[in-house]
């Protein structure tokens, strides 16, 4: 992986740490529920490993494929058609009726895995992902004992993505908690999910500008 | 549509809220006795500035009649902050106007002329029959994840009652809210403590216990309900029951507090068939499990009885008949209305068990017919019955119908219509009638008026995820 793909791997983590519905918000109404900011603290973990599970999955399918099956254009479909059946199957419900408030650290875990495929999260990655160089030798490429080493490289984009995400969300986290208060949100909390929508579109766009 | 930043009128925290500005509209639920005319929203003006103050400037015909409008609420409101199920991006827009007597549940848009707002959808009672099991829609609360209806009657049945949810934006039924009911049969009120998973449920009757008024037999046979029910929000399953005592006839409105880290809230019972007398309990967790206890007794009052209707007359008192109660939104002043002697009462409860009366007003009653000073020679029927307070606690409106059959019982010679609004000294306690807020009579077009909503929210509509 270059440096300008890693950088725009964290700079899609900050971007998801950021978003308050990505965990940053649930972290600190744990915190201000119990008067502690070590209960904010402990929540941050269990929030960016359910974020992480569910962009390394999409990231680790999706790199995995392409080191296997000849054709970018082939594994671009293949991942979008799985990932948007997900989505298609989360969105239906809307707000997910899993919507309890007193979570143990597992379901924490499983909410922000939840959270982040019903929003796509992995699936941002995706223009990085399609356009990193195979970690293959030239003798092995394309064939199905390149998938795990595709597969892992997925992982360590998922990786390097989450490490930003978690960084993000403890400094919002901590900030808000701490010194601004939750009276930003009025004005800062930002429709991301629209947002969200549009970059999903120039994602696949420029996936396929850039594999075609 | 979505907005680009959250609804100004959400607030993650009651802190917040009660630096809310103040209200420039009320919203008033009307009904026609007699089933003839349409139902209405009526829009009264709650602006001081304003020159049309303290009079009814808009009007929502609803299209079918005998629905007998009673509570109703918004869409959305500051729980679509709750960090579990986040969507703050959706508009507090929506009124969610619920039939009690017709099960029709009717969408109003307020946004493109706040003062006459417009059906955009009428959900017939069939949907909410079929596909929840319910009828005689009642309670509307905007949850994190969903519209809440509770019902009081079942969808082709007496009950049992309970809760239906609404999609958040398409407004279709979904289905009941529960998943393991257990031996719990009437409905009446419900709200929640969020941030617990827990939701609180009180009791009324079915359908053929209220729809002809109170009946003597059953209340005498202490047949209504007397419990209380607490239940897992996140899992839907009913956790612990508690009695009250079946001489305590319908514990009806429940307003937990709004503070997210308290675990307390307080419940009205309109009666006791021992003494008439009407009561405010608390209810509060004491080692895990649930308790409800016994915080405010008021007693009924002697009167001749001649000058009772034929309904109390072998009783010779006038019961204060506690049919809403009101939190302010920093849990400081809790009101209750005595609907059966006129009076509303305020409390200091910042310390929830020992309650401080810190101020009275008497408008109508029984025999009281407590005349408002605006309108000094007309005695006044009804009370002060459904109550509701601005976010900052300042201003307190009351509307004076209770439900249609027991206004005739109680006042067989008409209840009229009238609403008022009240002054509030948040720093020492006491209420002021404002005596150029006075809608009443004609103004409501010969309907008579039950609950009120505030553009923008108020201290029932919206609950809160952080403290």
């Amino acid at each position: 992986m270059t440096a300008g793909q890693l950088a725009a791997l964290a700079a899609l983590g900050a971007f998801h740490g950021l978003n308050p519905a990505m965990g940053w918000l649930f972290a600190v109404a744990r915190g201000m529920q119990e008067g502690s900011r070590t209960v904010l603290l402990r929540s941050l973990p269990p929030i960016a490993a359910g974020h992480l599970a569910s962009v390394a999955i999409v990231a680790a399918v999706v790199s995995a494929t392409r080191s296997a099956v000849a054709g970018n254009v082939v594994a671009i479909t293949g991942g979008v058609l799985l990932v948007g059946f997900g989505l298609w199957r989360l969105l239906s419900e809307r707000h997910f009726r899993w919507a309890g408030m007193r979570l143990s650290r597992a379901q924490l875990a499983g909410w922000s895995f939840l959270m982040s495929s019903a929003h796509g999260a992995g699936l941002m990655l995706l223009p990085v992902l399609a356009t990193t160089p195979m970690a293959t030798g030239p003798h092995m490429a394309h064939t199905m004992a390149a998938a795990p080493g595709g597969a892992l490289q997925g992982l360590l984009a998922a990786g390097v993505h989450t490490v930003a995400m978690f960084a993000v969300m403890g400094g919002c986290a901590v900030l808000v908690y701490e010194f601004v208060g939750l009276n930003v949100l009025r004005r800062a909390w930002f429709n991301v999910d629209k947002l969200w929508a549009g970059v999903l579109v120039a994602a696949g766009a420029l996936t396929i500008a850039l594999t075609a | 549509m979505t907005r680009w930043t959250p609804d100004p009128t959400f607030y993650a925290s009651p802190r917040d809220a009660v630096r809310a500005p103040a209200e420039q509209l009320a919203y008033v639920a009307a009904f026609d006795r007699a089933a003839e005319k349409p139902d209405a929203i009526a829009v009264v003006d709650t602006d001081p500035a304003s020159g049309a103050y303290g009079t009814v400037v808009g009007w929502t015909d609803l299209p079918h009649t005998g629905d007998e409008l009673h509570h109703f609420g918004w869409n959305a409101c500051s729980s679509a902050l709750c960090p579990s199920a986040p969507h703050p991006h959706v508009e507090r827009r929506y009124l969610i106007v619920p039939g009690l007597r017709s099960s029709r549940i009717y969408v109003l848009d307020t946004k493109d002329d706040p003062r006459n707002p417009r059906l955009v959808k009428e959900i017939p009672a069939e949907d909410l029959a079929t596909k929840a099991g319910y009828s005689r829609p009642h309670t509307i609360h905007c949850g994190p994840d969903g519209i809440y209806v509770s019902a009081l009657g079942g969808g082709s049945t007496e009950g049992p009652g309970g809760i239906a949810i609404l999609d958040h934006t398409t407004f279709e039924v979904r289905g009941a809210w529960e998943n393991d009911r257990g031996d719990q049969y009437f409905a009446y009120d419900f709200w929640w403590h969020l941030t617990r998973d827990v939701l609180v449920s009180s009791e009324w009757g079915t359908p053929s216990m209220i729809e002809d008024g109170i009946n003597p037999e059953l209340l005498v046979g202490r047949k209504y309900g007397h419990s209380i029910h607490f239940w897992d929000l996140a899992k839907r399953t009913l956790v612990q029951t508690v009695d009250l005592g079946d001489q305590y006839q319908m514990p009806l409105e429940l307003r937990p507090a709004h503070d997210p880290r308290k675990e307390y809230g307080f419940v009205g019972v309109v009666t006791s068939v021992e003494d008439l007398s009407a009561s405010v309990w608390v209810w509060h967790r004491d080692n895990g499990e649930f308790k409800v206890t016994k915080v405010i007794d008021i007693p009924a009052e002697p009167a001749d009885a001649a000058d009772l209707p034929p309904a109390l007359q072998p009783f010779g008192a006038v019961p204060p008949l506690v049919t809403d109660i009101d939190l302010s939104v920093d849990d400081r002043f809790l009101y209750v209305s005595c609907w059966g002697t006129g009076e509303l009462k305020q409390f200091d409860v910042s310390d929830p068990f020992h309650p401080r009366e810190t101020g009275s007003i008497r408008l109508g009653g029984v025999t009281g017919r407590v005349p408002h000073p605006s309108a000094p020679d007309e005695r006044l029927a009804g009370g002060p019955q459904m109550v509701e307070i601005s976010r900052d606690g300042k201003r307190v409106y009351v509307t004076n119908s209770l439900y249609g059959s027991w206004d005739d019982q109680f006042y067989p010679h008409g209840v009229g219509a009238w609403m008022a609004k009240i002054d509030v000294d948040t720093e020492n306690g006491g209420m002021t009638l404002d005596e150029r807020f006075f809608p009443h009579g004609d103004e409501f077009r010969g309907l008579r008026v039950h609950q009120t909503r505030l553009q923008g929210g108020d201290a029932s509509s919206d609950s809160y995820c952080f403290p």
